[in-house]
């Protein structure tokens, strides 16, 4: 028994450690968010002048620009995404095996392609077609590897849910459209969301793909601002409180809904 | 009923839209790849850029240099993670569940910024910016996508195999080495494929990383694009697809077919 | 001698998951060579007793020694036993030879005889020439005949199955079943079976052990098990049974159904309150005559393949199911008779619900932790503990837990002819029986009303009489 609970010691410690080293840049990031030095690392005494630059619009008017910009793209791209992906998901589900093989075969391409190839092959497209680059062509790009994601978040509520349904929907009068509002929609609505959520995400933290489809027109994204940011010598002071109220929000909300889930969990194994 | 209606019921073709819209962004893209790889600046059939890659010392150093790389930060990842998949596979559900989501939550912060901020922490601690600061980095942005997989096909396993060999005489190593590590191989598998494509891909993170000290392979292709030189660029670009597309091979034949944990 | 006859003996073994007793202190021997079917309705224990076994689980508290070795505290490897499991569990990373090889292999056998053991154990179960097949690639019969395989191949002492044939269809079962007797018969070796298909223990096994509510019910040879259960939840659970409430007149003599009957049984006492037994292929149906012992009027008539089953209303209320190989039309009146050697006659486990109070006022007690209103009596005031009798018929059951005083869960029916005998676990774990003739349904959850002039006051003291 001694030497079991040796073994669960030692294997929490280790998963402490890894996790220590996988969070000790972001500690740096929240730690030095509260000092009002230029460089990262150096420690100029407390102040939270950076979050009141964060809010009073004192920083960088392109910065400003990029975060709007990243915003707008991922909202644009999310929520074509999530209607255009949830509809191929029930579309795939109905198909026939092979043609739905096909199409899940070719659906998992902008998954397993890296950024690079899907950003190079993009770009090559637009200009053989002669399109100029710019916001429509980002969010082009966007949806591009964003909707499988959401495809495959899809399925598996579809996989879940009676077969028969849509045809009771039916045969009680619905047409195929209320059938698919009133029936299928509420049926897959948290794959729906979590798809949402995950396109969103994908799309605002994107850089390779959106670096060949910007364009020159001067168009920044917060990643592409980071970046040249970065060439240029450093991150801009106010990057670190934005990261640090990013992750904060995050991790209160995972809370939130682990807490959440805990207690549904709970209660369900009670009754 | 009109046909406009029959197209619509029939729910199969809901996925119309999606398949033309993957047949213009996703396929036609990649045909041109091949297309540009093959032609000269006047759209001429040519093995011209391949000839170009071969015979320059520097791109082909780059290349074997990055898949260096990207095997070294593979395997450091499968040697980190794998423990901590298999540990967290062990704890009870709810407990493992909270762990996991701690080691995917470090993915919320945009990559530029966190591979900054490993910049500074090497800094902080004095490490000189180089090769083994970029595999450091590069591990610490990627571990938890070799994790992820893994500890979803250590958890899905069927635990009455565990039985089976212990039933069937073996100790806990030999039921380690013999069914559990075989049967998680799909998740290793997916692990490699996760870990390995974007570190070989990378551009902008190594360049950070080590203070544009260390080219890595994805950084030869922007430039050449940026520079307009596509054709040669695209001829990279495909050389990469192939290495990835072996490289998938590989690992999901030692994965032995099965379908993985990606998601 | 004793130490080889018995290869495994299962002394005073119970095992509790938090507040849940799975296991309740059971003990159990095995003989060498023996077929032992461990049979029960699903969530009994013996899956969990065969886990036990196996060593997969240890034991809350008890002993098991396996061939005459204390293996209480042995990890699984290291016992001489092999299971067989229920969805087989093979190991689909392996093909069909490097499954069966696996005991072998970590034994570190040369391969030339492992090869040899592999071949012969394939032959066994007829999977010759399957060697390299994918296990994914084969059918649930051939998974099944290979999971045997993998275990026998390992010469075992005792082979544990469970549930080995539940996955199969019905034909394939059947054959597995006459096979797994030849293989039992050719290997010599101890079969420990688990299973929840009565026929199929009836069929296979040399001894039955009947479980129950983490209880052994009764053990004996299927046809002991069958023609003589000892009590009402086995003589439901193996076969069809009548199952009456009787009072046993006098020996020899016993009355149900509103009729006095001659039978076989003595010993009981005068008026005993019994269950009766009767199987339905007991009961021969026919025009009433002068030997009809008592009449009724057939309610239903299905064909059931090679008999009909009959369902028979008497004048008095009672239903009783007929097997014949001759149908009698539905709305007839029938004569019925039952051989005196046919009635099967067990002592009940209890007349009334009984439980432990404790007074709070006058006209109040508590009990299965809720307080009952009760009628006043006097001496209630001069005891602080006593017995509380409430009669099966008198607990009111309502649809909505609201309702009750209590909750709890529908845990066991039996029909009783006339009406249904309820088992009823209320949510502080303990077991209230009803009589009602409601319909309910196992795992119903209902509330649970006691009348105040149900309640009998008893005094503790002289609450032994079983």
């Amino acid at each position: 028994m001694n030497r079991k609970q040796a073994a669960t010691f030692l294997g929490k410690a280790y998963l402490w450690v890894l996790l220590l080293m996988l969070y000790s840049p972001i500690l740096i990031i929240m730690v030095f968010s509260f000092t009002e030095a230029k460089v990262l690392g150096n420690w100029t005494g407390f102040s939270t002048k950076l979050y009141a630059s964060l809010f009073s619009g004192d920083m960088h008017r392109s910065l400003t620009n990029a975060i709007w910009n990243s915003l707008v793209i991922a909202l644009g791209a999310a929520t074509v995404s999530t209607g255009l992906g949830s509809l191929a998901a029930i579309g795939l589900f109905n198909m026939r095996p092979r043609a739905r093989q096909t199409v899940r075969f070719i659906n998992t391409i902008p998954i397993l392609n890296p950024d690079i190839i899907t950003g190079v092959s993009l770009f090559l497209l637009f200009v053989s077609l002669g399109i100029s680059q710019g916001y429509t062509t980002v969010v082009l790009a966007h949806i591009t590897f964003c909707t499988p994601y959401v495809v495959l978040s899809v399925l598996p509520r579809l996989r879940q849910m009676n077969p028969n349904l849509y045809e009771a929907a039916l045969d009680l009068g619905a047409t195929p459209f209320q059938a698919l509002r009133k029936v299928i929609i509420p049926e897959i609505r948290p794959g729906v969301i979590s798809g949402f959520i995950l396109a969103f995400t994908l799309s605002v933290d994107d850089f390779a793909v959106t670096v060949f489809t910007i364009g020159n027109e001067g168009i920044e994204t917060l990643s592409t601002y980071i970046y040249a940011d970065a060439r240029k010598g450093g991150l801009t002071p106010e990057l670190r409180p934005l990261s640090t109220i990013i992750f904060a929000t995050v991790l209160l909300l995972l809370i939130i809904v682990n807490i959440r889930s805990a207690r549904t969990g709970k209660k369900r194994q009670d009754g | 009923m009109n046909r406009g209606q029959t197209l619509f019921t029939k729910r199969a073709n809901w996925a119309v839209p999606y398949v033309v819209f993957l047949a213009i962004f996703v396929l036609i893209p990649i045909i041109l790849i091949v297309i540009y790889a093959f032609a000269d600046a006047d759209d001429k059939f040519t093995l011209a850029n391949f000839r170009k890659f071969m015979l320059h010392p520097e791109a082909v150093n780059t290349f074997v240099y990055s898949v260096g790389i990207a095997i070294t930060t593979t395997l450091a990842c499968i040697l980190l993670g794998y423990p901590a998949a298999y540990i967290l596979s062990r704890n009870s559900f709810a407990a493992s569940r909270a762990t996991v989501l701690l080691f995917i939550l470090p993915m919320w912060i945009n990559i530029l910024i966190r591979t900054l901020a490993t910049v500074a922490l090497f800094d902080f601690l004095n490490v000189p910016l180089g090769e083994g600061a970029l595999v450091f980095g590069m591990v610490y942005n990627f571990l938890p996508f070799m994790i992820y997989p893994i500890y979803n096909t250590l958890r899905k396993m069927d635990y009455s195999l565990v039985e089976a060999a212990r039933d069937l005489g073996a100790n806990p190593a030999s039921v380690f080495a013999r069914v559990v590590l075989p049967l998680s191989m799909p998740g290793v598998a997916s692990g490699i494929m996760m870990v390995f494509m974007p570190t070989i891909s990378t551009f902008a993170i190594a360049e950070l990383l080590t203070m544009n000290n260390i080219k890595l392979f994805g950084t030869t292709i922007q430039e050449n694009i940026n520079n307009g030189m596509w054709n040669y660029g695209a001829a990279l670009s495909l050389i990469m697809l192939l290495l990835i597309g072996v490289t998938g091979l590989i690992s999901s034949d030692s994965g032995n077919g099965k379908e993985g944990g990606i998601l | 001698m004793r130490k080889s006859e018995y290869i495994i003996r299962v002394k005073n073994v119970s095992k509790v998951y938090g507040d849940k007793t799975v296991l309740n202190q059971v003990s159990l021997d095995v003989r060498k060579g023996e077929f032992v079917t461990i049979l029960g309705p699903s969530g009994c224990g013996k899956t969990t007793l065969l886990r036990l076994i196996a060593g997969f689980q240890p034991a809350t508290s008890g002993e098991i020694s396996i061939a005459g070795n204390n293996v209480t505290q042995t990890p699984p490897h290291r016992r001489p036993v092999n299971t067989v499991f229920q969805r087989y569990a093979l190991f689909p990373h392996l093909n069909v030879y490097n499954n069966i090889a696996f005991g072998l292999k970590l034994k570190k056998l040369s391969s030339v005889v492992i090869a040899g053991k592999v071949k012969q154990a394939l032959r066994m179960v007829g999977m010759t020439g399957y060697e390299y097949r994918d296990v994914d690639s084969l059918s649930g019969g051939q998974q099944q005949r290979v999971a045997i395989a993998r275990a026998i191949v390992n010469e075992p002492e005792v082979l544990l199955l469970d549930e080995p044939l539940a996955a199969l269809d019905l034909k394939m079962r059947k054959d597995m079943q006459m096979e797994l007797r030849e293989m039992h018969k050719s290997l010599g070796i101890t079969f420990v079976y688990v299973t929840h298909d009565q026929e199929e223990a009836l069929t296979l096994s040399d001894r039955i052990i009947v479980m129950s509510e983490g209880r052994i019910q009764q053990e004996g040879t299927p046809i002991d098990i069958y023609n003589e259960p000892s009590n009402a939840f086995v003589a439901d659970f193996i076969g069809e049974s009548n199952i009456l409430d009787g009072i046993m007149l006098r020996d020899r003599l016993v009355s149900f159904a509103g009729y006095e009957f001659e039978c076989v049984d003595e010993g009981f006492g005068e008026n005993a309150p019994v269950d009766v037994v009767i199987r339905p292929e007991d009961l021969y149906i026919f025009e009433p005559s002068e030997a009809t012992q008592f009449t009724g009027i057939v309610s239903s008539c299905i064909f059931k393949g090679v008999h009909y089953e009959m369902m028979v209303q008497t004048p008095g209320g009672y239903e009783f199911m007929v097997q014949n190989y001759h149908p009698f039309e539905t709305g007839r009146e029938a004569g019925l008779l039952v051989k005196p050697a046919d009635i099967h006659v067990m002592r009940k486990e209890r007349v009334c619900n009984t439980f432990e109070a404790r007074s709070v006022d006058e006209t109040h007690v508590e009990f299965l932790g809720t307080v009952f209103e009760v009628r006043p009596l006097d001496d209630i005031r001069n005891r602080k503990s006593f017995r509380v009798e409430i009669d099966f018929d008198k607990i009111i059951l309502h649809d909505n837990e609201e309702d009750g005083q209590l909750t709890g869960e529908v845990c066991f029916i039996l029909y009783k002819g006339n009406h249904y005998h309820l088992t009823v676990s209320t949510d502080s774990d303990e077991d209230i029986f009803a009589d009602t003739s409601d319909v309910w349904d196992n795992g119903d959850r209902v509330g649970i009303t006691i009348p105040p002039a149900a309640i009998r006051v008893k005094p503790l003291t002289c609450g032994a009489n079983e």
